[in-house]
């Protein structure tokens, strides 16, 4: 190439310029590509509020429905299992649900509107597996410190009764509590906030 | 005249593709060091196992369903019902761990003789690129079955992502579709699985061998063959890639496929191992089967990520547990390549990575025990420590002095003429040394009975060579 002559600064800032508008030219481009991997209109309108019917519901019992695609768990908990739960704190990263995700209504320590009916998103908040529901106390594989509660077959993350994550386990807070209010006194509906009450 | 046309065309094409010339350049006349050993054939197998990944997902797509509806029973209609759909099926699957296998002998082998050490950095970059990539493909391609463990498994890796401050939510749902695994993350994994990562690889893997054959191949002894060459200017320890390697390599190839057809024939699901058992219950949204692990190859990660108590650093662990090995060539600091040379530190440190590896590899198997978690921790702290500490350790060894020339190793057939002898040692007692010798001399049928001081001598002997090498 003959370069004699030729204005050096200026075919300098010709080229600097023509880069500059091809990468935003190609940044403006990439966006059509990277949104349409988004969720779609479709999958952001799915996700209608679930009716529960928890009358035939004995004490102890656990129920599961999907919500959203993901598992929400309903369990009656007995009143030996509401004592119990208040004497964990101490063992709890979270005792007090400060940093989880929950409904005003179910910022508790029972993490409900009712004491003895949790509904919870069944999935582990470290990362995503359905913990496996364990209400007997001590068992063989998981020892004497286990007080109920449930556990994460994926990654060892332990839950008490309330979803309330304990210490030193991978999982960083609490299970989700999904918004829910109670039609009746036998019947919810999972994914309509509860009126809040004025406090 | 028909010879004439022959070589017209010949003519008429090479003028227009410089067909005789990437030949040479790249197999006739591309010098490798003659002394490859066993070692040296997981590169030429990794190339056919992506070729067989290639050739079978290219059949399996046409009868495979991307849709969450569909993709469970379009899995089991190839296998029962397209003609041949289970050999296709089962050399794909089986396919994906032996890549895995290959790929993990081929780096090891790079651990051993210094293969990314200075001046092919660049080649081990590209490398730890292709399994990179190669993890990605075996991720995603583990969801198109739509099984328990497909769907809980992407569920988990994703999830991931979620674990980096700020973005990570957002991130962890584009990269799904959805706000759950659902048809949506089927659908977009299945483009990747075909089209984008393969494209990568094999690109990656272009790459990874003008890289090589730019600086030439490294060898058990870690010298460079070019540093000493004949009058023709080539290198006097060096032999063509073809036909000399293209011929060793297939032996390789044929030993390898005689294991590849027994996994395919009579054990394609490896007790588990290969296709996990939980796969053959279709996807529920609902419900975490008891036990969940990933496929073996990626058990050793896994175990890391659950030996850290803490979401983020936990993922960090498992994440710094792949990014360290792109750093290796900067962090061994030893002047020699092979480990002939090195001194017994790093033997040792090796040694105990390999051990940790495969634990971590087989705790990642198993429940998350507090035991089980434990140990995992231990291991996990000699994995980043035969990295980390390298700089130390590597720069501290004794070496030994490297020869100018290859050496010579013995080979089989001259090993095998010991055979006979060893056998003698182990088994004949000598006559005249004991007294119980010579009541054995008398009433033995069998001229062959163990020798127990032959044994124990023929021990000690293994155990002090075990013992100097380590040194």
């Amino acid at each position: 190439m003959n370069n004699k002559g030729v204005d050096q600064s200026k075919r300098q800032f010709l080229t600097s310029a023509l880069t500059v508008v091809g990468a935003v030219g190609s940044g403006y481009l990439a966006v059509p590509f990277l949104a349409q991997m988004q969720p779609s209109a479709k999958a952001m309108a799915a996700g209608a509020p679930v009716e529960v019917d928890i009358s035939k519901m004995e004490s102890g019992q656990l129920i599961r429905v999907a919500w959203r695609g993901k598992p929400v768990w309903i369990l009656n908990r007995s009143s030996q299992v509401l004592e119990t739960l208040k004497t964990l704190d101490s063992e709890l990263r979270d005792p007090l649900s400060l940093e989880s995700l929950q409904p005003e209504s179910s910022k508790n320590p029972e993490r409900s509107i009712k004491p003895e009916i949790l509904v919870a998103v069944g999935l582990c908040t470290h990362l995503g597996c359905s913990p496996t529901f364990r209400p007997e106390i001590a068992p063989n594989d998981l020892g004497d410190k286990w007080k109920g509660g449930f556990f994460c077959p994926c990654h060892g993350s332990w839950f008490d009764l309330a979803g309330r994550v304990y210490r030193g386990v991978p999982a960083p807070t609490n299970l989700e509590i999904p918004p829910y209010r109670y039609i009746t006194d036998t019947q919810l509906i999972i994914g309509e906030p509860a009126e809040e009450q004025s406090a | 005249m028909k010879r004439d046309r022959i070589t017209e065309c010949n003519d008429w094409f090479l003028q227009r593709f410089p067909l005789t010339k990437l030949w040479n350049e790249h197999m006739a006349h591309y010098y490798a060091p003659k002394n490859f050993n066993f070692w040296y054939f997981f590169g030429s197998l990794a190339l056919l196992v992506l070729v067989n990944q290639i050739l079978t997902g290219i059949f399996l797509t046409m009868n495979y369903k991307p849709d969450a509806k569909l993709a469970f029973d379009s899995v089991e209609y190839i296998m029962r019902d397209v003609s041949w759909g289970w050999l296709i099926r089962y050399m794909h699957s089986t396919g994906s761990s032996a890549f895995f296998i290959v790929v993990y002998l081929h780096m090891f082998r790079g651990l051993m003789y210094g293969s990314y050490k200075h001046p092919r950095e660049l080649i081990w970059i590209f490398g730890m690129l292709l399994f990179v990539a190669l993890m990605a493909e075996a991720f995603m391609g583990y969801l198109l079955p739509w099984g328990q463990m497909s769907y809980w498994g992407a569920q988990v890796i994703i999830s991931l992502f979620s674990a980096i401050p700020v973005i990570g939510d957002d991130l962890s749902l584009w990269l799904r579709g959805d706000y759950v695994v659902s048809d949506a993350t089927l659908n977009r994994f299945f483009a990747f699985h075909v089209i984008a990562v393969p494209l990568a690889l094999v690109l990656l893997v272009f790459l990874h061998i003008v890289a090589l054959h730019e600086v030439g191949s490294n060898n058990p002894d870690g010298i460079e063959i070019k540093d000493s060459k004949d009058p023709w200017g080539h290198p006097v320890d060096g032999i063509p890639f073809h036909p000399y390697y293209t011929v060793k390599d297939l032996v390789g190839v044929g030993v390898f496929m005689l294991f590849f057809a027994t996994v395919i024939f009579y054990m394609p699901e490896m007790g588990g191992y290969f296709l996990e058992h939980a796969n053959f219950i279709p996807a529920d949204p609902m419900k975490t089967p008891e036990h969940i692990a990933p496929v073996w190859y990626f058990t050793p990660f896994y175990a890391i990520l659950r030996a850290i108590p803490d979401k983020f650093a936990g993922v960090i662990g498992m994440g710094g547990a792949i990014v360290v090995l792109f750093l290796l060539p900067w962090l061994d600091r030893s002047p020699v390549r092979s480990i002939r040379y090195r001194g017994g530190i790093y033997k040792k440190a090796l040694a105990l990575f390999v051990i940790s590896f495969i634990a971590l590899g087989y705790l990642g198997t198993q429940p998350a025990t507090p035991t089980a978690t434990l140990v995992a921790r231990f291991f996990t702290a000699i994995y980043f420590g035969f990295f980390l500490l390298m700089p130390l350790y590597t720069r501290w060894e004794k070496t030994k002095p490297v020869p100018k020339r290859l050496t010579t190793t013995h080979s089989l057939e001259e090993q095998l003429g010991h055979l006979p002898e060893l056998i003698e040692e182990i088994t004949k007692i000598k006559a005249g040394s004991t007294e119980i010798g010579h009541a054995a001399f008398k009433s033995s049928f069998f001229a062959i009975r163990p020798n127990p001081n032959g044994i124990k001598n023929v021990i000690s002997r293994v155990v002090k060579n075990v013992k100097g090498s380590l040194d």
